[in-house]
């Protein structure tokens, strides 16, 4: 994979580096949604500090990849390398899914199908206090399996929440296959614009696409839903678009591999 | 209840502009004043109470103090696991109001019971839970308790004219209504099974037992302290709750029993007979269970006499 920021190879070695470290996986997930996070916290997000009232929200929904959400939010300075060393550890913040203590995580999630709503809230939030914050919610494809999911989706169009903008990982995969096997989604555009959303569609791995998707405004009332085509985990040829590495920790050879794989030999 | 509890969100909505409805399409003649007085404040997400609960967890976020009101089991039972996740995890200033305790739906049938939703929020750490007895206590709890920093769960009744006599509106988080002394019982009430309770001890009195009576409107943070100092030196203490054995106050009761070394025998009258299929007003849900003053009274005749048998 040829990587057009410097940044790419750096969130992924961080989440390489820390799931082999804890020896802990959902680092298929996590590299899935990592240039999503940098198009977020490099180029869109209005995070002056995370405790800044009027600053953007953002909820991850798919809470399972907080390898790569750590490492970004150590990236932007809110997490020190010393804190990131303690991922999985006794008595650590930085747990498999993310929580709200952390300076940074906005909502606490895990349990999916939970973080599309609370982000309704939080865009309703802005727009009674007429402020110009947006919000981003980061949800898997296969969390649109959710009832609950479809519950905010009609409440955003409803409310004409068009400060609100849904994400979709769109890696085709969940725990224990395809989402086309599992429970089929498609036609996934269709459903969300059937719900009264505006949809976009854009390769996932590409920042810049992804960042000027997030950043553009619909110029309707509609809420907005990005579907970001992704590979699980990109930039690891072993990895890619293997259910096994949804859940699977790495060996020291397979942690040598990737680390060269995503530097490009040069490690 | 109900009505005078929306009233008083309305007067408390004047003073502070954080307060928020979210009325989960329900509250048909009870939620109009206040959309009325605040028709910006007002949400009505429609029938998606997963939703209702995590949007306004959203909101809490932001600054708000958003009431999620329903029928009691669907503003706990159904959004469970979004208040656990939500509120609850994140100690966050939403609350859930649920409507008709006990048997209140009673022709609605059992999905319109609330009989488990006290148990269900106080599985849930850090959340307060406040069980008025009548219109004038749930506008007290309620001034009382409004802005506190995490999570509420109301459990109302629909009666908006019933008073519990001595009991005037008063109400202390964390603190019980002694409403008689008796030397022989000590009966304990959650909430507007009060009223029962009232005549049981009218009953028991007109037979020459002499039964004190406690209001439990708190139940968390709960009086322990004020009922361990009510039941010492009483023989038989009798808690009675339109509500299920499993996470009501009767097990908190017997757990301060125990674990205080106590020495008297506890007696529960409880909701939760083994469903037979017919449903019925409050009234015949109540007796049906044995939650009548009648037959609680009759519940404590009978172990007073086996006691002294």
């Amino acid at each position: 994979m040829n990587y057009r920021r410097e940044s790419q190879r750096d969130i992924r070695r961080l989440v390489l580096q820390m799931a082999y470290d804890a020896g802990v996986g959902h680092i298929g997930s996590a590299l899935s949604v990592a240039d999503i996070l940098l198009a977020l916290y490099e180029d869109v997000l209005n995070i002056p500090s995370p405790d800044d009232g009027e600053r953007d929200r953002f909820v991850l929904s798919k809470g399972h990849a907080a390898l790569a959400l750590y490492a970004i939010l150590h990236m932007r300075g809110w997490i020190s390398a010393e804190d990131l060393q303690t991922y999985c550890g006794d008595n650590s913040t930085l747990g498999v899914h993310p929580d709200q203590v952390i300076d940074g995580v906005d909502f606490s999630t895990g349990s999916l199908g939970h973080g599309l709503s609370m982000a309704a809230g939080s865009a309703l939030a802005a727009r009674m206090q007429d402020s110009s914050r947006r919000v981003y919610a980061l949800i898997s494809d296969a969390e649109c399996n959710a009832g609950s999911v479809w519950e905010a989706a009609m409440f955003c169009a409803h409310q004409e929440l068009s400060n609100i903008t849904a994400i979709i990982d769109c890696n085709g995969q969940q725990a224990l296959g395809y989402t086309r096997d599992v429970l089929d989604l498609q036609p996934l555009a269709s459903r969300w614009q059937s719900f009264g959303w505006h949809v976009e569609e854009v390769d996932g791995h590409d920042i810049d696409a992804l960042s000027a998707a997030f950043a553009a405004l619909t110029g309707t009332t509609q809420p907005r839903v990005v579907i970001a085509n992704t590979v699980l985990g990109s930039g690891v040829s072993f990895m890619e678009r293997l259910v096994h590495w949804h859940y699977w920790p790495m060996n020291q050879e397979q942690f040598k591999q990737a680390l060269e794989e995503i530097s490009g030999g040069e490690t | 209840m109900r009505k005078a509890f929306i009233n008083t969100l309305v007067e408390l909505s004047e003073r502070d502009e954080r307060i928020l409805l979210v009325a989960v399409d329900l509250g048909y003649t009870v939620v109009e004043p206040y959309q009325k007085a605040f028709p910006g404040r007002f949400v009505n997400p429609g029938v998606c109470e997963q939703n209702a609960v995590a949007m306004a967890t959203g909101l809490a976020e932001a600054g708000f103090i958003p009431f999620v009101y329903s029928i009691a089991p669907f503003a706990t039972a159904r959004p469970y696991e979004f208040i656990r996740n939500g509120p609850a995890l994140h100690q966050s200033a939403v609350r859930m109001v649920g409507v008709g305790g006990g048997f209140e739906y009673g022709p609605a049938g059992p999905t319109h019971f609330g009989i488990d939703d006290v148990g269900l929020m106080r599985l849930l750490t850090g959340t307060t839970i406040v069980t008025p007895a009548d219109a004038a206590q749930a506008q007290s709890a309620l001034r009382a308790t409004w802005d506190l920093q995490g999570p509420v769960y109301y459990r109302l009744g629909k009666d908006d004219t019933y008073e519990l006599p001595g009991l005037e509106g008063a109400f202390k988080l964390g603190s019980a209504q002694c409403l008689r002394e008796g030397k022989d019982v000590c009966l304990i009430s959650l909430g507007a099974l009060a009223r029962e309770s009232e005549d049981a001890c009218l009953v028991l009195e007109a037979d020459g037992v002499q039964a004190g009576h406690i209001l439990i409107s708190s139940v968390e943070p709960f009086p322990a302290e004020m009922v361990i100092d009510k039941i010492a030196g009483v023989s038989l203490v009798v808690v009675a709750e339109a509500h299920v054995q499993a996470g009501g106050i009767g097990e908190r009761i017997g757990t301060i029993i125990a674990e205080n070394g106590l020495s008297c025998k506890l007696l529960r009258c409880n909701a939760g007979r083994e469903w037979d299929g017919r449903s019925g007003s409050n009234m015949y849900c109540l007796e049906r269970d044995g939650l009548t003053g009648t037959a609680i009274a009759a519940a404590i005749k009978d172990t007073l006499q086996s006691k002294n048998a």
